[in-house]
């Protein structure tokens, strides 16, 4: 059974690394940039090493839940923390150190020569230290600062290039459209927390999250009355707010695509194995309260599943290779969301699992290619795959895992989501079954139109003839050139063993049937901890599988028609979309919605506008324009502080003299 | 029955002391500079003291107590009283070390220096003192004597509207500092003696009914004045000027220190000595602590004046601490305790954060001569060391966990949110318009491009530097280890909580 301080220095290590890159190296040791990665690489190193233990012990041991230590008292009440290492944390452990391992290596190639090198490992190790420490958290509150804190870490990495106004804005928007969420998640806490005697009662703390689980049963049973009924929907409903923020599903989808303009490998940490991943992991935390409730739990199901859809409309036309990733990433986090909603917690966290490797690979692809081009703009891409045959093969990897072809990882945790979706029956779950199916289809015609835009045909002319043709101003520009070769083994390295994982990440952990003595369906069984009671794994429906394959398929085959063969669609067809395709390449006016409409014209334009009037005109003039003020009493001391200031205290204390004396004398 | 520790009454009046040498001996300006300096060096290391000679855990309420009989005649008698408990000792500390950061700030004073450095070590010895007296006649001259130093740093070091805004900061204070005097007088004139001893108050509770006038206008005289010192909606606008004409230093004391006089009148004065009155209206106190918290907020977003924009954010964080306090509305002492504490919190934390915001502009605009937003932009390449201080600072005062804003805040909202949940809810949106002032802030002055016109703009020296890092190693160590000060105001304001009947 492993120990509790080996538990913690796996949080420990990328602090530790975060410590030594901003104290000691970026002070002292400037000129020799790279023991900053290899500090980063050690201490992760010995995550990965210390989290495979967790796991086994887990998977030996069951549940460790370590004493807490004491934050702070006020009132006889402790805001403390602790550890919690169920199979969920065992497993998100593994994942964030192993990928975020990858990435730092990878990284190494990319960031080679970037003035804030080390500054760069700095903000990674604090980002993966906030994501370690989020996922082992024993206590919400403690929960809730690791959770912010990962927010800082994407607010620091998004915008890493200060110097680059778009990677500045983008760092505010993902900060500010997640803090909406983390508002209501605030709000679910302190609700939680209003009910601290109803919890007491049952000997249970309010901001324990073992406790808080433990409650849920409780509540439905009527034991814990003072939380029944509406109470616990609202809280669901606040933790689901949070989780949305930083899962990027809709409404607040809006920050996820403008994240591309950090460095690519913080695009694969954050889509991969941090911050998005965040959002799911905290409904799968809370799972049995949101259990408790039906309309939370269809609330889940259906803004899961209607994102996973609307996302996956917006990837269709893209031009930017990361923006289809980007809402890939959202879509995908929809099937998760919906899968948590209709009660599917195993195949949830097993898409999770497996979409980290695929994803995490797909971006490493991504700035593999933006390594050769020096654009992330497709149009002037192409022809790349015999210049670069390992980035083709492996994103051709990640994209068949991703489209969910038989057998890559992808398939598996998708069919298993679907299955769990049509076997269901009930409204919401026929609602996201369709909505998930359709999303298939969208997945295979984007994901095969980026692989065929970028790799097929005739190279376009990358970033030279992207900045002739678009006339980006120079602040703007990536700073990219045109040196066409494969990337460097330190960069496709990683991608190759994030490939491994895509391949086998799926069957080899979630078998059908026993293989090599892994039990049927081990992961999803595994990862669904006890206090859950939906959830197990569903063996495998193959008559669908068969059916969304073919789907998935037949969608490949049209975007090989229309963008390696070169066929057009019928020009008439074509017209009747336009609207609808300006629309979808507008991102549906959110953008303009949130940040033109109801920000800037409305929030900071009318509000704002009108209090800032209010004060100057109304409550500031009234003091002004008394009159007595401005003229009359300020000439009154201006006589007086013209001379010298005793005066003014003499003043003062001569009149409380004179009070004193006339009570002494007439009292 | 005197009694005299002495360390009270040399944390107090060193400055003062060190004035009247300055203004004795101090030929050069540098001399000057530096006995200044060591002055408030040596102020520092005994506020610490004071910190650390604090018991939290045992001992009485009120410690390290000097005490003697001042004025007596057989009428009444006002007492030379200083003392600390788990309120005030924290507060020492963050006067002390406001107070050093303050002295560094100004090294680049050039004009009439030893008047400055005078006036701000004057300045120094009111706000100690305010923080420690236990007798309301001294405590109401220490109160009084904070203005005259404030008056004429602002009016003659100042930038701007300075004469205007001097003038503005004067007359509200002194306008609320008026309704605190009927007040007082009315303690002094009650029936049978004047009850002018704050630790009697707190101790024993006062005899309300023997006061010639109504308890409730003694009750809203005191908020009054505390109001507009913090401020509070809607006596508010003297701020805003105040800080934006003030100089570097002065700003930073005037943030971090003097606004929380206020805050301090109120958990010491309106909740200590009138705890069943603050509980009927911990409603209307905690209405008005919203529609501040909001209010401001959204008038800081339109700010473009860096200065102008933080001012007002103060105000948004000072409703806060007056949130905090409407938790008594709600029978638990438990809840009471946490609101309580956060407001005290919000105190030290908000004093340290934007002292060091104050800071930071300052040496900005040292350097470009402008604090107008958007002519800023870039220079985070140009000075990394003022970058790193700033964002963390921002980023403290947008209540980011792991740094002391998010203490408070966290406290604030645990403890009022039972006795007032939809409004408290209300009140907690104002952290993400913070996230949004702070953020759109810090991106349009260091981040961007760099900018031609500040081609010349070199970083930031040794001298600003200091303070820049003490504030930054405050913030992060109470963040992360915010029992170091929690113990102490939980200490503090048990006896309070204890009368709320909780």
């Amino acid at each position: 059974m492993i120990s509790e301080g080996a538990v913690w220095a796996i949080f420990l290590l990328p602090v530790g690394a975060l410590a030594v890159n901003a104290l000691v190296v970026r002070l002292f040791l400037n000129d020799r940039p790279s023991l900053a990665m290899f500090t980063i690489v050690a201490a992760l190193g010995a995550a990965v090493v210390l989290s495979v233990w967790t796991l086994a012990s887990v998977i030996e041991n069951g549940t460790h839940i370590f004493d807490e230590y004491t934050w702070l008292t006020v009132g006889g009440v402790e805001l403390r923390f602790g550890l919690m290492v169920d199979s969920l944390t065992a497993i998100m452990l593994v994942v964030v150190t192993s990928v975020s391992l990858m990435v730092q290596v990878y990284s190494h190639g990319y960031m080679k020569g970037d003035p804030g090198y080390v500054r760069y490992f700095a903000f990674m190790s604090l980002f993966s230290a906030a994501m370690i420490g989020l996922v082992m958290a024993g206590n919400i509150i403690q929960l809730f600062v690791m959770w912010e804190l990962v927010g800082l870490g994407s607010y620091l990495l998004i915008g890493f290039w200060t110097h680059r106004p778009a990677a500045a804005a983008a760092a505010k928007k993902a900060f500010l459209v997640t803090r909406i969420g983390d508002f209501g998640f605030l709000l679910a806490i302190l609700y939680l927390f209003f009910n601290r005697a109803a919890f007491m009662e049952q000997g249970l703390d309010p901001l324990s999250i073992a406790d808080i689980q433990a409650a849920a049963p409780l509540i439905t049973s009527g034991a814990m009355a003072a939380l029944g009924g509406l109470g616990l929907t609202w809280v669901a409903v606040g933790i689901f707010a949070g989780a949305a923020g930083k899962s990027a599903q809709f409404p607040l989808h809006v920050w996820l695509p403008d994240a591309m303009e950090g460095p690519t490998p913080v695009s694969a940490l954050i889509h991969a194995a941090t911050m998005v991943a965040a959002g799911v992991f905290l409904v799968a935390r809370f799972f049995p309260v949101f259990e408790a409730s039906t309309e939370a739990m269809a609330a889940v199901a259906l803004v899961g599943a209607f994102t996973a859809l609307f996302a996956a409309s917006m990837g269709l036309v893209m031009k930017d290779i990361k923006r289809v990733l980007a809402y890939s990433t959202i879509s995908q986090l929809g099937y998760m969301m919906a899968a948590l909603g209709i009660g599917a917690y195993g195949a949830a966290i097993f898409h999770l699992f497996t979409h980290a490797f695929f994803k995490a690979l797909l971006f490493l692809g991504a700035g593999s290619v933006n390594h050769a081009t020096g654009t992330f703009d497709m149009r002037y891409m192409g022809g790349l795959r015999r210049i670069m045959p390992w980035t083709y093969a492996l994103m051709m990897i990640g994209s068949l895992s991703l489209v969910g072809i038989f057998p890559l990882a992808g398939f598996w945790s998708k069919d298993e989501i679907l299955g769990y979706a049509w076997k269901g029956g009930s409204v919401v779950e026929m609602a996201v079954f369709l909505m998930l199916a359709v999303s298939v289809a969208a997945t295979a015609f984007y994901t095969f139109r980026m692989m065929y835009m970028t790799f097929h045909g005739q190279f376009r002319g990358g970033v030279e003839a992207e900045e002739k043709e678009q006339g980006i101003p120079a602040e703007d520009s990536h700073g990219g050139k045109v040196h066409l070769a494969e990337s460097p083994w330190v960069m496709v390295a990683p991608m190759a063993i994030l490939g491994v994982g895509a391949v086998a990440g799926g069957y080899l952990v979630n078998p059908q049937s026993g293989l090599l003595g892994i039990p049927v369906h081990w992961f999803s069984e595994f990862v669904v901890p006890p206090v859950v009671e939906h959830g197990k794994a569903l063996p495998l429906n193959s008559m669908l599988a068969a059916v969304t394959t073919i789907v998935a398929l037949g969608f490949i085959g049209l975007a090989t028609a229309m963008y390696v063969k070169g066929k057009r669609v019928d020009p008439g067809v074509e017209k009747a979309v336009e609207p609808v395709r300006r629309t979808v390449e507008a991102k549906y006016y959110f953008d303009e919605l949130y940040e033109d409409k109801l920000v800037v014209k409305g929030f900071y334009g009318k509000l704002g506008g009108f209090l800032e009037w209010f004060d100057q005109q109304v409550v500031d003039s009234v003091v002004d324009a008394a009159g007595w003020f401005s003229r009359n009493l300020g000439w009154a001391f201006g006589r007086l502080q013209s001379g010298q200031a005793q005066f003014y205290g003499v003043g003062i204390t001569s009149g409380i003299v004179v009070i004193l004396v006339a009570y002494l004398v007439w009292g | 029955m005197s009694t005299f520790d002495g360390m009270l009454t040399a944390v107090v009046f060193l400055p003062l002391v060190g004035a009247i040498l300055l203004l004795a001996l101090a030929r050069t300006d540098r001399r000057v500079r530096l006995t200044a300096l060591a002055v408030v060096v040596a102020d520092f290391v005994l506020a610490a003291l004071v910190f650390i000679r604090y018991d939290a855990d045992g001992g009485s309420r009120f410690q390290l107590l000097d005490r003697f009989e001042w004025i007596s005649t057989e009428v009444f008698t006002a007492q030379y009283q200083l003392g600390v408990d788990g309120i005030s000792a924290p507060l020492v500390l963050l006067t002390g070390l406001l107070g050093l950061c303050a002295v560094l700030a100004s090294w680049s004073i050039k004009m009439r220096v030893k008047e400055y450095f005078v006036w701000l070590l004057v300045l120094q010895t009111a706000v100690m003192g305010v923080f420690v007296s236990l007798d309301f006649l001294l405590f109401f001259l220490f109160w009084e004597l904070e203005l005259i130093p404030m008056y004429f740093l602002i009016s003659i070091w100042g930038s701007g509207r300075k004469e205007y805004s001097a003038m503005k900061f004067l007359v509200f204070t002194f306008l609320g500092s008026a309704f605190m005097l009927v007040s007082i007088l009315a303690l002094f004139l009650a029936d049978g003696g004047a009850q002018l001893d704050m630790i009697g108050w707190a101790e024993s509770g006062a005899d309300l009914a023997r006061t010639v006038i109504p308890i409730s206008v003694v009750f809203w005289f005191f908020f009054v004045a505390f109001a507009v010192k913090l401020p509070l909606l809607p006596v508010h606008t003297w701020l805003p000027d105040a800080h934006t004409d003030a100089p570097t230093a002065v700003s930073m004391m005037l943030a971090g220190v003097l606004l929380k006089m206020g805050g301090y009148g109120l958990l010491r004065i309106t909740v200590g000595m009138f705890p069943d009155m603050t509980v009927d209206h911990a409603l209307i106190l905690t209405v008005l602590a919203v529609v501040t918290i909001l209010y401001a907020a959204v008038v800081t977003l339109r700010q473009t004046d860096l200065k102008r924009l933080i001012a007002y954010s103060s105000v948004s964080h000072m409703g806060l601490v007056v949130l905090g306090i409407g938790a008594v509305g709600v029978m638990g002492g438990t809840y009471n305790k946490l609101g309580l504490t956060g407001a005290a919190m919000q105190l030290f934390t908000h004093g340290t954060i934007t002292g060091l915001l104050f800071l930071c502009v300052g040496v900005l605009y040292e350097r470009t001569h402008t604090r107008y937003i958007p002519d800023l932009g870039g220079l985070a390449q140009r000075m990394p060391f003022l970058a790193v201080a700033f964002v963390i600072g921002g980023l403290a005062s947008l209540g980011l966990p792991g740094l002391s804003g998010f203490v408070s805040e966290i406290l604030v909202f645990l403890g009022a949110f039972k006795a007032f949940p939809w409004l408290t809810a209300l009140g907690a949106f104002g952290i993400v318009i913070a996230a949004g002032y702070i953020l759109w802030m810090l991106q349009r002055a260091l981040f961007g491009p760099a900018r031609e016109r500040f081609a010349h703009v070199g970083p930031s020296n040794l001298m600003e530097r200091i303070p820049m890092a003490l504030l930054v190693i405050s913030i992060v160590v109470v963040g992360v280890f915010p029992s170091l000060l929690t113990d102490v105001f939980d200490a503090g304001l048990g006896p309070i909580t204890a009368v709320l009947g909780g």
